[in-house]
């Protein structure tokens, strides 16, 4: 029976964002990543016009955490006091992309310097060749005096660097804008204080171009409904031709998740053995953002890197 | 899709004879529009137009029920393809697929693992919604014998996976009374299924492997009596399904296509537990209505059902907790009190916060109409008044022998007046829930 024809026309596209620098761009990765360029809402036009592959960025910290559920850290315990061969571990479990997170830094988490920061990125840089993402420890004061050494210790690698908030913008974009990188802008579940600070970083001169999202996120279970609708919402304004929407979106997922007491708690009868249940509580957190649109997943197991690169390759 | 006045207008006599009560056949056409008049009022209209309209009143897509009593399953009647537009309806129903492979104690063991696929969390129960009995022995007696062992053994909803027209009806003969899901017809059995979901009752799948196809089938099925259908793809990929359901619920919804107003069907069966989770939670968001999983592994149904919970949820209405004094561990009078919200979602995450620092504590819940902290008090919802009533409501000085409150770190500000209206001590907590641990290690028990 011929059924109705579904015409989809949209005025815009997400935008398409490139990270990192190989040697000839003036960086020294081994390659670059290309993010963005959805056409369609998901799964809503032709699979032509999905735009790019989401990517998987695995959390590498700058010191060895102390809150991490055993059945995460074990992956890692050996590795867990060196940024670098940390880094390394990831891109060998399948990291698209090493988001270095500077915990340490924040006052009360061990309150380290901007040369213990700038040690570590040029540590992480030396030991891998993926791009880079660089994410501060979401204390202002803090990040605003270490975040720019991060980013100079990085110019010409085109890192993204982040995050940027409403009230607190102007001293990470303007580093971010001197040395060539590109910049998280940072919501907190609010889809128009998302477009507000994009169109704060833009007025300083910021090329939108190189912005990437981050609304917020919220694990399986724990207000995953905000951000994923955030994320619809995002990918409707994009294709309605807001420019101040269009950029890609990241989404924290590691860290959420396994805040969750699903993913972490091992004494839980009738829940399953938390061995599995912990990456699948993680993937499939990452997985549903995947439905709303996200670009790039920021993921801490291996098992779950391993469960949702399966299934980007199944789909994309 | 709902008609406007002038849509209903041309079906009209346009004689303007006011035997409606209206003085215009544009007037009367405009009130119904608006659901203010009823069709029956005009004398004239034609069979066809009344058809018309009709069908326009109907939802765009069918409600489907299987199963019985409390277990009952309905989905379907959705109106929209992003939750924020409104709301999603009817939860998607997660099924776990039972195979008729399994005789005896392997079959009963089987039947008991889908029955404890029941979980508590948040405060929330949540259970597989449905077993899918798939005939993969081929075997119509064996079938049925499975078929009634469910009948014994299981109350939840069936799906019966067959493609044998004998099969289905013996189990059928079994299950009387329970009224299962009929899976599925194809275009050579649909003559057969059709005529078996009519005598018994029950709803009926049609399986293709094209939206063409299943239209042509639903169509079929209709005119044979089976109006409860649902549609599944056969032989698709999970993307090819992905993007296929998309465009069936577009059609439905947005091009009242109403050969495709049905809910879905899917299976997934492919790879391992993990490879499954990932296919089945992608097919929950769009757009499965029912998704049967062939795995009984707990942690895949946790973070299933969990996943219907969140994308069903309306974002209209936040999920409250019970405004109450919560114990975590078992606190004793020194131990610390803690106010937050009756948001759950900031609720449950303080609660697992609170947990994770091993120091028993109370968290005082306070009625704020589920919103959080920040909005909460930016609205008037949160301030010294409805602490101090919290307070004495649950009889917190009771329970404690201290008078120190620690607070959320947004709400700083509030600290004075909450000190002068309850007459404790305030000690401003952090702003993030998840420094609470390390706050409560390390200033509490100082
Ligand atoms: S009764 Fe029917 S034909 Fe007469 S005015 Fe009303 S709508 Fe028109």
């Amino acid at each position: 029976m011929p059924i109705p024809e579904l015409v989809q026309t949209h005025a815009g596209s997400v935008s398409r964002v490139t990270l990192g620098a190989t040697k000839e761009q003036g960086g020294t990765r081994t390659h670059t990543v290309t993010i963005g360029g959805a056409a369609s809402v998901v799964y809503g036009g032709l699979p032509e016009k999905a735009g790019d592959r989401p990517l998987i960025a695995m959390d590498v910290l700058d010191t060895r955490p102390d809150d991490w559920p055993e059945s995460l850290s074990q992956s890692f315990d050996d590795v867990m006091d060196s940024p670098g061969k940390w880094a390394a571990k990831c891109v060998e479990c399948g990291a698209d992309l090493i988001c270095l997170v500077f915990d340490g830094i924040h006052p009360d988490k061990g309150d380290k310097t901007a040369a213990d920061a700038v040690a570590a990125t040029r540590e992480v840089l030396g030991a891998v060749g993926v791009p880079l993402i660089l994410w501060g420890c979401e204390n202002a004061d803090k990040d605003n005096q270490v975040m720019p050494k991060v980013s100079e210790a990085a110019k010409g690698e085109n890192c993204l660097i982040g995050i940027v908030e409403q009230d607190n913008y102007k001293a990470i974009t303007a580093v971010a804008l001197a040395d060539g990188h590109n910049l998280i802008t940072g919501a907190p579940l609010d889809i128009n204080i998302g477009k507000q600070v994009n169109i704060l970083v833009t007025d300083m001169g910021f090329p939108a171009e190189r912005i990437v999202t981050y609304q917020s996120t919220g694990a399986l279970g724990y207000g995953i409904e905000y951000a994923y609708s955030i994320g619809e919402r995002q990918r409707l304004a994009a294709l309605s031709g807001d420019k101040m929407m269009a950029m890609p979106a990241i989404c924290n997922v590691g860290f959420e998740a396994w805040r969750a007491k699903e993913a972490k708690l091992a004494d839980a009868p009738g829940w399953g053995d938390v061995a599995a249940r912990g990456p699948m509580w993680e993937a499939t957190t990452a997985i549903c953002l995947l439905q709303a649109g996200a670009d790039i997943i920021r993921l801490r197991h291996p098992k779950s890197v391993a469960i949702v690169k399966n299934f980007i390759d199944e789909i994309w | 899709m709902a008609l406007t006045g002038l849509d209903i207008f041309k079906l009209l006599p346009k004689t303007n004879c006011k035997k409606c009560g209206m003085p215009t056949c544009l007037a009367f056409a405009m009130q119904l529009a608006q659901k203010r008049a009823k069709l029956d009022a005009c004398p004239f209209v034609s069979d066809e137009a009344k058809q018309t309209l009709d069908a326009a009143a109907a939802p765009p897509m069918r409600l489907i029920k299987f199963g019985q009593g409390e277990h009952q399953v309905q989905v379907g009647q959705e109106t929209v393809l992003f939750r924020h537009e409104e709301k999603f309806h009817n939860p998607a129903a997660v099924a776990a697929v039972v195979s008729d492979s399994l005789t005896g104690d392997a079959l009963l063991a089987r039947i008991k693992a889908v029955n404890g696929l029941q979980f508590e969390r948040v405060g929330l129960h949540l259970g597989v919604n449905a077993v899918a009995l798939k005939n993969d022995s081929g075997d119509p007696k064996l079938f049925r014998d499975a078929a009634s062992a469910l009948k014994q053994h299981s109350k939840l909803a069936v799906i019966l996976y067959s493609d044998s027209a004998d099969a289905i009806q013996g189990a059928l003969e079994e299950l009387t009374g329970a009224c299962p899901l009929i899976a599925s017809a194809t275009q050579s059995t649909i003559e057969a299924m059709a005529g078996l979901a009519k005598t018994h009752k029950c709803p009926l799948a049609v399986k293709a492997d094209s939206l063409e196809a299943l239209a042509e089938l639903t169509e079929k099925a209709a005119a044979l009596g089976a109006e409860d259908l649902v549609l599944s793809l056969d032989g698709l990929s999970v993307k090819e399904r992905l993007y296929t359901w998309t465009k069936a619920r577009a059609l439905a919804l947005k091009k009242g296509c109403r050969a495709l107003g049905y809910p879905t069907l899917s299976l997934v069966d492919q790879g391992d537990d993990t490879r499954q989770l990932a296919d089945a939670a992608s097919l929950l968001c769009k757009y499965g209505n029912i998704v049967a999983v062939d795995s009984v592994e707990p942690a895949v149904y946790l973070a299933l059902l969990t996943v219907v919970t969140n994308i069903y949820t309306d974002p209209q209405k936040p999920i409250q907790v019970e405004a109450k004094l919560y114990e975590i561990g078992e606190p004793d009078e020194t131990s610390p009190v803690l106010f937050t919200t009756n948001f759950s979602l900031t609720y449950y995450t303080v609660e697992s916060d609170v947990e994770a620092s091993r120091i028993p504590a109370y968290i005082l819940v306070v009625d704020t109409e589920g919103t959080s902290v920040l909005t909460a008090y930016s609205g008037d919802k949160l301030n010294e008044e409805c602490v101090k009533a919290a307070i004495d409501k649950f009889e917190v000085e009771s329970k404690v022998k201290h008078r120190k409150m620690i607070i959320p770190g947004y709400v700083a500000v509030m600290s004075g007046k909450l000190e002068e209206a309850t007459g404790w001590e305030v000690l401003v907590g952090p702003r993030e829930s998840s420094m609470l641990p390390k706050y409560l290690q390390e200033v509490w028990s100082k």
